[in-house]
């Protein structure tokens, strides 16, 4: 039988609102453990820095200006930390070596 | 009247954080509607996904599911464990909440909780307060819903220059939330250096390149999150201090 639509996106959605809302709901206060609480004070960095490199080398198919754009990005966050003016210079820095490269 | 006062400020200042997310969702959430459509998923039934999902790794591995007619038991289980990661975001977001906050932010919250939401809100010194995730959500979930839209229903319209440039801007972001703590932080900085230095060597050394990503980023995280947390524990000021108001 086939499954409607609709029905699938219910489960996936369902299954993700779960996983997203458990942590939330259930850790209401503050942990006391340093090692636990240091653990999850320490897992955004990691967990951008794993997803960040090396996929951005190979989000734009060019190994060079996906690379330009990371080098640009981490010398602008370096010395700026603005979100926007630095996810702006990766793109650009991406734009300008795709032109000077292909 | 000044918490009202409050909870505006963060939601505008959300919104504002939230441009540079909503850009680099177009791109992304474009590539995610042309490959809905050509599972067969109309535009209507695409933006309906992404409004509610707004995962893209999640999203992409629904479309094989249902392209695939799998079964719903495979959906629910793919979803769960190409989205485990999320189990460690929430948890990590829930220390920095209020206690005192009311109970339904804590389930309308997890409804926005992206990597690139969660990244931000993780950038906020101090408490969170629920609403900046909500101004951030305002302007990035059109984003992706759109893009996806358009992406079902036209495919390919932006010069391939373009899209090609928007691709990184996620990781501009996410550059731009990571660097600063290091540089300010040397325990930040050595943190950063090895999580890159190990996730590169997952992605190209042999047998550990066939980690699938989901599983590797989930993986790296508790063992170097944990690795840290062991060789250099928080002692209580650094994250106490505080966070007038709510």
């Amino acid at each position: 039988m086939e499954i409607n639509f609709y029905v699938y996106l219910l489960v996936a959605a369902s299954t993700l609102y779960i996983i997203r809302m458990l942590p939330l709901t259930l850790i209401r206060r503050d942990i006391k453990n340093k090692y636990i609480r240091s653990f999850l004070y320490y897992v955004p960095f990691v967990t951008l820095a794993v997803m960040t490199f090396p996929a951005m080398l190979y989000a734009t198919g060019s190994i060079v200006s996906g690379l330009a754009g990371f080098v640009i990005g981490v010398a602008l966050a370096f010395f700026d930390g603005n979100l926007f003016r630095v996810a702006l210079g990766s793109c650009l820095a991406v734009f300008i070596t795709e032109l000077i490269v292909k | 009247m000044e918490k009202a006062n409050n909870n505006r400020t963060w939601y505008i200042k959300g919104i504002k954080d939230g441009i540079p997310i909503a850009l680099g969702y177009f791109a992304v959430s474009f590539a995610l509607g042309i490959t809905a459509r050509e599972a067969g998923i109309t535009p209507l039934q695409a933006g309906c996904m992404s409004a509610v999902m707004l995962a893209s790794a999640g999203q992409f591995a629904a479309i094989n599911v249902i392209a695939a007619a799998d079964t719903l038991i495979q959906m629910a289980v793919t979803t769960l464990v190409i989205n485990l990661r999320y189990i460690l975001m929430s948890s990590s977001m829930s220390q920095k909440l209020d206690k005192k906050m009311p109970f339904i932010h804590r389930l309308l919250l997890p409804c926005f909780v992206t990597d690139e939401i969660f990244g931000i809100a993780s950038n906020v010194e101090g408490r969170l307060n629920p609403f900046y995730n909500y101004g951030a959500a305002t302007v990035a979930v059109p984003g992706w819903t759109l893009g996806t839209i358009l992406g079902a229903a036209v495919g390919a319209i932006l010069p391939e220059r373009i899209e090609t440039a928007l691709s990184v801007a996620l990781y501009g972001m996410f550059l731009a939330i990571i660097i600063p703590g290091a540089r300010k932080n040397k325990v930040l900085a050595v943190l950063v250096s090895v999580s890159m230095l190990l996730s590169f060597l997952f992605s190209e050394l042999p047998v550990l390149s066939a980690i699938s990503s989901g599983t590797r980023i989930i993986l790296l995280t508790v063992v170097i999150a944990a690795a840290a947390a062991f060789l250099r524990p928080i002692e209580e000021e650094t994250e106490e201090e505080a966070v007038h108001g709510d």
